[in-house]
């Protein structure tokens, strides 16, 4: 017997409330959360698959110890509702709260750290500044007194931070979607964003013509594509980021290294498997094939860390794509000069973590016309009028 | 996906030697007004499809020169040397 299908499949509607565009964890969030707000005209409008884009690719890092104050309160409301998800949504996620290690090799990496830590014990966000005695405590199989060429001088400890499972999340959400009345399709592409008279109208697809008020544009690595149909160009560039993942073996690893200097982070999923990732690929492309130079860079810096790993066998690689902003940080809010265009996008590196908040807030703004204060900083007008926020210290390695 | 650039001093070389210079755009007037000129530097064409780019080949003659690219597919055409216009820009 096949199991029960999680959301059920539809004719597509001649007219919406809202179409989001775009079915990743944002895309679903939004219109769950709109759902849950008695919007349930809703329909997620999918290209290929839920969770094809990088909603299905990260390497499901979850933390709030970001850089800015504007960044950190908004991540923090991510975690937060990731810590209730479960049981709002009634699948487990799998969140694994098992602490966040940022390492630094140098003076100066310190002291970023501690002015992070100052910042993040502001915002009442538990992390701290520890030192290689404690890191050994934590994670004894580090290279933290042997020989190397960067030895580490300290580093970051945020006990919240974690991992999770990425497609319990999506799957959990579009099922919610579809239990609150809403709608997810799959296989369906916009095409399409028509415009009159400074307001959306409809948007044609591979399926047909959809009218509607409202659109969302939740689509990440190929959110210029959608906000060109609408003529609204975005500050964002596509690069692809990669990771990898190595067989399983015992359960050593608690927490999520990460260290800048060397561009690797790790963890180790609940399944033992090594996840390990690095920076994006510093040209734009829309390509998904993984480069060698990658997994070379990627497993030479992992065993300066973790020199036990040598004989440790690679399963396979990937690449998924990332809407990088100037300042590593989200856009979020309506178009400033077109009724009905909604975005969510420019979420780079980092955005699975905050699927939850920008859902959440995304669903109150278009609810009830106001843009909620948590969501002001992240603005596209933010880059013309000069007001960024640089969380690339704290988002370029550590996704 | 790692590909090959052809660097019309040196031939075909690795990606890896190459700094991605970004989509060839036409610099405004320096006159041109703020809002002109956050659009430059903010907004990116971010094409899904053939762009024409700025490589420099840091790794080894250090010339940076335009190729066009699908970014899809990463199939590059024949760089060229730029014109005196958009080495400007
Ligand atoms: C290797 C890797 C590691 C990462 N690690 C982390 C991490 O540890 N922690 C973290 O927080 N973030 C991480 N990220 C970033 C994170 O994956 C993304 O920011 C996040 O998943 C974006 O979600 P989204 O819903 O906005 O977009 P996506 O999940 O990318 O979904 C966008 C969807 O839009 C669809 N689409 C595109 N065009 C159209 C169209 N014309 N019509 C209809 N649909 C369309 C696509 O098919 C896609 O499914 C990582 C990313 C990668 C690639």
């Amino acid at each position: 017997m096949s199991p029960e299908p999680m959301w059920r499949t539809h004719e597509l509607k001649d007219s919406y409330d809202v179409v989001v565009i775009g079915g990743g964890v944002h895309g679903l969030a939004t219109a769950y959360y709109l759902a849950r707000l008695g919007i349930t005209d809703v329909a997620v409008l999918e290209a290929k698959y839920v969770g094809f884009g990088g909603s299905g690719r990260n390497t499901a890092i979850v933390r709030s110890n970001y850089r800015t104050p504007e960044g950190i309160a908004f991540y923090d409301l991510s975690v937060k509702l990731y810590e209730q998800l479960a049981a709002e949504l009634e699948f487990n996620v799998m969140f694994s709260q098992h602490g966040h290690l940022t390492l630094a090799h140098n003076e100066r990496g310190v002291s970023g750290l501690v002015e992070r830590a100052n910042m993040n014990q502001w915002l009442e966000v538990d992390s701290r500044v520890i030192f290689p005695e404690e890191i050994q405590e934590l994670v004894p199989e580090l290279n933290l007194f042997g020989h190397c060429r960067f030895p580490i001088l300290a580093a970051l400890y945020h006990p919240p931070g974690g991992i999770i499972r990425h497609d319990a999340v999506v799957w959990a959400y579009a099922r919610g979607v579809d239990r609150r009345g809403g709608q997810v399709h799959q296989q369906t592409e916009v095409t399409g964003i028509e415009v009159r008279g400074g307001a959306v109208e409809a948007v044609v697809t591979n399926r047909g013509r959809v009218k509607t008020r409202v659109v969302v544009n939740a689509t990440a690595g190929y959110a210029s594509t959608i906000s060109r149909m609408a003529g609204v160009p975005l500050p964002i560039e596509t690069h692809p980021l990669q990771a990898c993942v190595t067989e399983p073996l015992k359960p050593f690893l608690n927490a999520v290294i990460v260290s800048s200097t060397l561009h690797v982070y790790v963890s180790q999923t609940d399944r033992g498997e090594l996840v390990l990732g690095a920076e994006m690929d510093d040209y734009a492309s829309y390509s998904l094939r993984g480069t060698l130079g990658f997994l070379e860079g990627a497993a030479l810096h992992l065993l300066e860390l973790f020199p036990c790993l040598a004989n440790v066998h690679v399963l396979r690689q990937w690449a998924g794509l990332c809407d990088m902003t100037p300042d590593y940080s989200p856009i979020m809010g309506a178009a400033p000069e077109l009724r009905g265009l909604y975005m969510t996008v420019g979420w780079g590196t980092y955005g699975f973590k905050a699927g939850p908040a920008s859902g959440f807030l995304m669903a109150e703004l278009i609810a009830t016309g106001k843009t909620p204060p948590r969501l002001e900083p992240f603005a596209l007008t933010r880059f013309a009028a000069d007001r960024l926020v640089g969380e690339k210290a704290a988002a370029s390695v550590s996704h | 996906m790692s590909f090959q650039i052809e660097c019309p001093e040196c031939g075909c070389r690795p990606v890896g030697e190459f700094h991605f210079g970004g989509a060839v755009r036409e610099r405004p007037e320096p006159a041109a007004g703020d809002h002109v000129w956050a659009e430059y530097v903010y907004t990116r064409p971010n094409i899904a499809g053939v762009q024409r780019e700025w490589w420099f080949h840091r790794a080894a003659c250090k010339q940076w020169f335009i190729a066009s690219r699908d970014t899809r597919s990463n199939v590059m055409q024949p760089a060229q040397t730029p014109d005196s216009q958009e080495a400007r820009g």
